[in-house]
């Protein structure tokens, strides 16, 4: 890992009512990586993707992209700039096709969207690009559906396509396998191995399998404290680690 | 199943279109000539309808205060055919503004006040949502309503009348058919131009952050500037609305600005079906027919209708047009 990271955050801490989630968090993500993200319910792992992404504001501590300063950038210039996040609990629009969900996914990154004129059905170019995503999460059975109306591991499909969407440089994927079910996952596992090449991935996961097998580094978030990052054979092994996660004795 | 709600739908529009167009013959051949003055009504409020409705149920934007727009308009026009019933000047300083019955003039300024307010009071306004955005669009178009009453060189409480509807070139619109077809012409432009605005990208940004505007942040959307232009154009349509309802009359009054009046927008929006172009229409003549028919039995009609909507509210979360829309599409 000599090369430059793509996201790097320093010292970030966020507090809720006096209470902190996360307390002076570093953390860096390279490009052809996968970090996956790991810790107990409430360790804070959300909140830090909330603040990568520019949803919460940090109370401390800056966020670089690409050695950029971004800590004053909203999310929605972040995600325009390449860090594009998925939700744990699905976030989709409910009432709109899985097509126009896609549809909006592309094109926030088709320059603005004051056009108030021609039909986005019509719109070829658009079109050509969602129909790529649909194909690649095996969703083009689903374009006339409302996404609301999918099934759960649909649903969860469509969520991590959108923040696919514009060739994002990091993805942060907040649990993208919640509640798919083994057979999901093994396929969702089998895609995310083969995005590592062209994304940086931060990706929470509770399913250890997963995680071992495509995890470059492990991070545990504890309390709010990163209490190690590093090699995955590592965290095994570290006492710490075990104590607060594994359950081991 | 779909498919013949779609030819329900379509067979409504083409006999509503064609009964529309014809109905000033009719009414003269039944003799009862003033339907089409009441109808004309009917349309104006349409198209006011319709404008709110791409705020409330394409945006998500529930706003109480749509009629300040629609009044302000109308004020425009009605200042401008007053003075130039005189020969003033509105203004002489620090540049004149004189007055002008000239309506492609006059209506286009109605539309572009209407809209410079609201791009002051959406850019305040949109920074809430939920009931705060309802209360605060009710704060500023209660401030506009007691601004025109309290405008005494304009009639204050007791309004202004102004004598002769405004100037089209080739066209007499003193004569109520007439007028009637302006009216009717202009509704359907402005339903064909949402229709097209609706569908556009920014028709499908605005839709989507009514649905889930933390998503349309995350993907990268500013959300704010695409709902306040969408506030602006909502506005502008009123305010036409507001300028074809001066003409109407030759009348105006702070009434037009009223939190009662956007109210009644509302339920006309909501009645016909939220998220629809023709929904709003079809609210509109209901709420305007059964009025007219209520009112004839007792002043205290709001008895009877209240429970109507309330009924329509619980059964029909798509209002009329709700009926005849398949379930699980946009």
């Amino acid at each position: 890992m000599s090369s430059r990271p793509v996201l790097e955050a320093v010292g970030i801490s966020k507090r809720f009512a006096g209470v902190y989630a996360n307390r002076d968090v570093s953390i860096d993500l390279h490009e052809g990586e996968l970090l996956a993200l790991i810790g107990p319910n409430g360790a804070g792992k959300s909140t830090l993707v909330n603040q990568l992404a520019g949803e919460t504001a940090s109370d401390a501590g800056t966020v670089a992209f690409r050695g950029e300063d971004i800590t004053r950038l909203k999310s929605h210039a972040r995600a325009r700039l390449g860090v594009s996040r998925s939700f744990q609990v699905s976030a989709l629009f409910d009432g709109l096709t899985v097509e126009h969900n896609l549809l909006l996914a592309v094109q926030v990154h088709e320059g603005h969207s004051f056009r108030f004129w021609k039909a986005v059905d019509r719109d070829d170019g658009l079109l050509e690009k969602a129909h790529d995503l649909a194909r690649r999460f095996d969703l083009m059975d689903d374009l006339p559906t409302l996404a609301g109306a999918l099934a759960h591991g649909e649903k969860r499909q469509l969520e991590v396509a959108m923040a696919l969407a514009g060739d994002p440089a990091v993805l942060l994927l907040d649990e993208p396998m919640a509640g798919i079910g083994p057979g999901g996952s093994v396929e969702l596992t089998r895609l995310l191995d083969s995005l590592k090449a062209r994304h940086a991935i931060l990706l929470i996961e509770h399913d250890m399998d997963a995680v071992f097998a495509l995890a470059d580094r492990v991070a545990v978030l504890d309390g709010g404290e990163l209490i190690f990052c590093g090699d995955p054979q590592e965290v095994r092994r570290d006492e710490g680690v075990r104590r607060a996660y594994l359950g081991d004795t | 199943m779909a498919d013949r709600l779609q030819l329900i739908r379509i067979v409504i529009v083409v006999v509503a279109g064609v009964g529309l167009a014809v109905l000033p013959w009719v009414a003269e051949a039944v003799g009862e000539g003033f339907v089409t003055y009441q109808v004309t009504r009917m349309l104006i409020y349409a198209l006011a309808a319709v404008s709110l409705d791409l705020l409330v149920g394409y945006g998500g934007m529930v706003s109480l205060g749509h009629a300040a727009f629609f009044g302000l308009g109308a004020y425009v026009t009605a200042i401008l055919s007053f003075h130039a019933g005189d020969g003033s000047n509105v203004i002489e300083w620090p540049f004149v503004i004189a007055g002008s019955n000239q309506a492609l003039w006059l209506w286009v300024l109605s539309m572009l006040v209407s809209a410079v307010a609201a791009l002051g009071i959406g850019a305040v306004c949109l920074r809430t949502t939920g009931i705060h955005f309802i209360m605060i669009t009710l704060a500023f178009a209660q401030m506009l309503f007691f601004f025109f009453v309290s405008l005494e060189q304009y009639g204050g409480d007791d309004g202004l009348g102004f004598y002769g509807r405004n100037a089209l070139p080739g066209l007499d619109v003193d004569n109520d058919t007439q007028f009637y077809y302006v009216c009717l012409v202009l509704l359907v432009v402005f339903v064909f131009i949402a229709h097209r605005l609706v569908r556009s990208r920014f028709g499908i940004v605005i839709r989507g952050a009514r649905q889930n505007e933390r998503r349309m942040h995350a993907l990268g959307f500013p959300v704010f500037r695409y709902k306040l232009t969408m506030f602006v154009i909502a506005a502008a349509g009123a305010g036409l609305a507001g300028a074809l309802m001066a003409n109407q009359s030759e009348f105006v009054s702070p009434g037009l600005l009223h939190w009662t009046l956007s109210g009644q927008l509302l339920v006309m929006v909501i009645l016909g079906g939220m998220g629809s172009l023709f929904g709003p229409v079809l609210g509109a003549f209901v709420f305007l027919v059964l009025e007219d028919v209520l009112v004839a039995y007792t002043e205290y009609w709001m008895v009877y209708f209240g429970p109507f909507l309330v009924l329509m509210v619980l059964f029909s979360r798509g209002g009329f047009w709700g009926f005849i829309k398949r379930e699980g599409s946009e």
